[in-house]
């Protein structure tokens, strides 16, 4: 498994997203992706790191990370049972003669088109990072305006908390 | 209780045992220092540049094991503090720095003396805080001691805006710090400490690397119980040093770069590694792909992010290095290790460290070994990084615990007056050496004026030899002796000593070095010796960089032809 997927409760304070990501720099830890919100703990917020394994000690990471003072929890979960979610917004150029086929194409995905314009649609789309990787790659040939990604937020199946 | 915040801070400092501070004040700070005089307690030393007083502070929480604090105004201020904070930082040693900020109106605003220090500082501290109102300066004092000084210690800084001390606040010292985030592991897993203690009794040839954990946690008592009841040579890292008394029989002294031969060769060739409180440093090491190629290695160290960082490792002890070796120390039976410490023996023997007695010139060992023959090894060395650190590590024999002051990790040149002022100031009893190199000591210099103010009785030995020593060694080594910007012309040091007000006396001849040692103990203040040394001198033993520890190169001048026997003790 290369990509590791690394959850981390920290204080919703400011600069510990500076405190994390000047920790990653310094570190030279290759990050595929951060994503951070607030979490079911007032005060506290949930970071979801995507790290990738082949070129990362993500052990190093797991330690370093926990060093933080404000980082209360980092848990490795990759070998867990999770549920990983993506959103994506994707801009695509449209025509009234492509406009079925796209919609063909996000029927397909499940996602949802959320903003139509004389040409252009956003779509929206949710799900692993492979799902949108490939709903992007059919709506490529359409031209591709604008694409903004959450990058991974994840969290363990069932009633398991991660330890 | 309403107070100011700059009184709040004082109050605080003083809850938390504070006796001295080294600082130097400007434009945000004002309001601090002005309250400064209510707190006869907390004595304040004036340094001459904000890095001399985050080295002092420094220096004077590793001598102590309290907190050391330094204080420094907004800006420039803040940002002089940044090598001695660093400093603290990579050597483990807990600091708070307090610095000023501008009005809180004012941040954000590119303002005079405005700088982001908190910013600046994230990687280099344990944490740090801005300070935006004054009834939270009580908390953060109290967490910054708690987290500087716990688990493993370092610099914490406060960043306090010039408003915020004006600020009046209730003032009531929280009892008990609550930091979900920060609970650092102080016993050792029962298990893994039976996993380690049946290594130990397995092991035909092991070794203990003693690092500067030992000293922080006081653990002395313990390890010189662990070596004597389990027969195992102890080798220390330069931080390490005066963790374990070097005139023991079982002690091999320092490894890596600049560590003796035998105690290299022992790592090399173990089978075995007991670290304690140590980070295998790259210094220490050597290549590390190649360090101890049969060894398996029990790590104890309180930060679990350094076990497995940079060697691997068969059985991590998290904790207390003094918890961890009192119930290791219990399991363990008495052993002997007659055959390896047979070999080990030979290896001392064989490669003695080296002063050319001959030379005409005073040799720089020479004076460090001179420096602890009058001291009889009962006083605090300080150094900065450079040959004098090498030689001052190699030649001094430390029989008192906690009684080498060095810049290790950060590797700072400068550090020996400032650190020497600070350990002097914690530890008044002791004799306090700084020993500098001619280049490094010009660094810090104007530090001098701080010793002559507060009458801080250091005694300065500066090994001079005219070149930025260690650079012009990679130079002469690796180089093709290409000695670009390297050599130095300085100052007359004893006119510019005795210009502040500091006596002191140049030594040419080698028939003076032990009166001129001897005068230096004689005065009652602070004191200069400039050593005029040997100028081409170089350190060895030396592991060259990308060398394993056992392709270490002797003293070319000593005749005795080192012959590497790479994997003659595996049969042992």
């Amino acid at each position: 498994m290369t990509k590791h997927t690394i959850v981390a409760l920290v204080e919703d304070r400011p600069g510990v997203l500076n405190r994390v990501a000047s920790l990653i720099r310094r570190r030279s830890f290759n990050i595929e992706s951060i994503a951070v919100g607030h979490s079911e703990q007032p005060g506290l917020s949930r970071m979801t790191i995507v790290v990738d394994g082949a070129t990362t000690a993500v052990e190093q990471v797991r330690k370093q990370l926990d060093k933080l003072i404000e980082v209360i929890k980092v848990t490795d979960i990759t070998e867990g049972r999770i549920i990983a979610r993506e959103l994506a917004l994707i801009k695509v150029h449209a025509t009234p003669s492509t406009r079925s086929e796209i919609i063909q194409i996000v029927d397909i995905f499940r996602a949802k088109i959320v903003d139509v314009a004389a040409d252009s649609m956003i779509i929206e789309a949710t799900g692993d990072e492979e799902k949108i990787d490939s709903l992007y790659s059919l709506l490529k040939k359409f031209g591709i305006k604008e694409l903004a990604r959450t990058g991974r937020i994840a969290l363990l199946r069932g009633g398991t908390v991660p330890e | 209780m309403k107070l100011n915040g700059a009184r709040i801070l004082c109050e605080s400092l003083v809850k938390e045992g504070v006796e001295v501070i080294f600082g130097f004040p400007g434009g945000s700070v004002l309001p601090l220092y002005d309250v400064l005089p209510r707190y006869p307690q907390l004595r304040h030393i004036l340094v001459r540049h904000e890095q001399g007083a985050a080295h002092a502070a420094d220096a004077y929480a590793r001598v102590t094991g309290k907190v050391g604090v330094c204080v420094a105004t907004s800006g420039p201020g803040a940002c002089n503090l940044v090598t001695g904070i660093a400093n603290a930082h990579l050597d483990s040693s807990p600091v708070v720095a307090i610095t000023g900020q501008v009005a809180r109106p004012f941040i954000g605003k590119d303002a005079f003396q405005e700088i982001d220090i908190t910013g600046i500082t994230v990687p280099i501290t344990k944490h740090n805080y801005l300070v935006l109102k004054a009834d939270e300066i009580a908390m953060v004092v109290k967490e910054a001691f708690h987290i500087a000084g716990t688990g493993r210690p370092g610099p914490v800084l406060l960043d306090i805006p010039r408003d915020v001390f004006i600020e009046e606040a209730t003032f009531e010292y929280p009892e008990k710090v609550e930091l979900h985030g920060y609970k650092p592991t102080l016993r050792g897993h029962a298990v893994q400490i039976k996993k380690a203690a049946k290594l130990i009794a397995e092991s035909k040839r092991p070794v203990i690397l003693a690092g500067r954990g030992v000293i922080i946690s006081g653990a002395y008592e313990e390890l010189r119980g662990l070596a004597e009841k389990a027969q195992i040579p102890v080798i220390t890292t330069l931080l390490g040093i005066s963790s374990f008394p070097e005139d023991h029989e079982l002690s091999l002294g320092m490894m890596g770069m600049h560590g003796t031969a035998y105690a290299n060769l022992a790592v090399d060739g173990s089978d075995l590694i007991i670290s304690i409180g140590m980070r295998f440093d790259d210094r220490a090491t050597g290549r590390v792909s190649g360090f101890a190629p049969h060894a398996q290695v029990i790590h104890i160290d309180v930060d679990p992010a350094e076990i497995g960082k940079n060697v691997r490792v068969t059985v991590p002890i998290v904790g207390d290095v003094k918890n961890i070796l009192r119930t290791l120390n219990k399991q363990l039976e008495a052993q002997k290790h007659l055959a390896w410490i047979g070999q080990v023996e030979e290896w001392r023997r064989a490669h003695p460290l080296h002063i050319d007695h001959d030379a005409d010139k005073i040799q720089p060992q020479y004076v460090v070994s001179k420096i602890c023959e009058v001291t009889r090894g009962n006083a605090i060395i300080t150094t900065g990084v450079g040959q004098n650190q090498m030689w001052a590590a190699q030649h001094f024999c430390y029989r008192k615990p906690n009684s080498f002051v060095s810049s290790g990790g950060l590797g700072t040149m400068g550090f020996e007056l400032p650190a020497a002022i600070g350990a002097k100031v914690g530890r008044p009893d002791e004799t306090v050496w700084a020993i500098a190199g001619d280049g490094g000591f010009q660094m810090t210099i104007q530090e001098l004026g701080t010793a002559v103010q507060d009458n801080v009785a250091v005694k300065i030995a500066i090994l001079n030899n005219g070149y930025l020593g260690m650079v012009r060694q990679w130079q002469d080594l690796f180089y093709e002796r290409r000695y670009v910007a390297t050599p130095l012309s300085s100052p007359d040091f004893v006119k510019v000593a005795e210009a502040y007000g500091m006596p002191g006396i140049r030594v040419t001849d080698k028939s003076k070095v032990v009166s001129a040692i001897k005068k230096a103990m004689k005065h009652k203040g602070p004191f200069l010796i400039d050593f005029v040394v040997e100028p081409e001198e170089n350190v060895y033993p030396m592991v060259a960089p990308g060398c394993t520890l056992a392709e270490i190169l002797d003293d070319p001048r000593k005749k005795v032809e080192f012959k590497l026997k790479p994997r003659a003790t595996s049969n042992l």
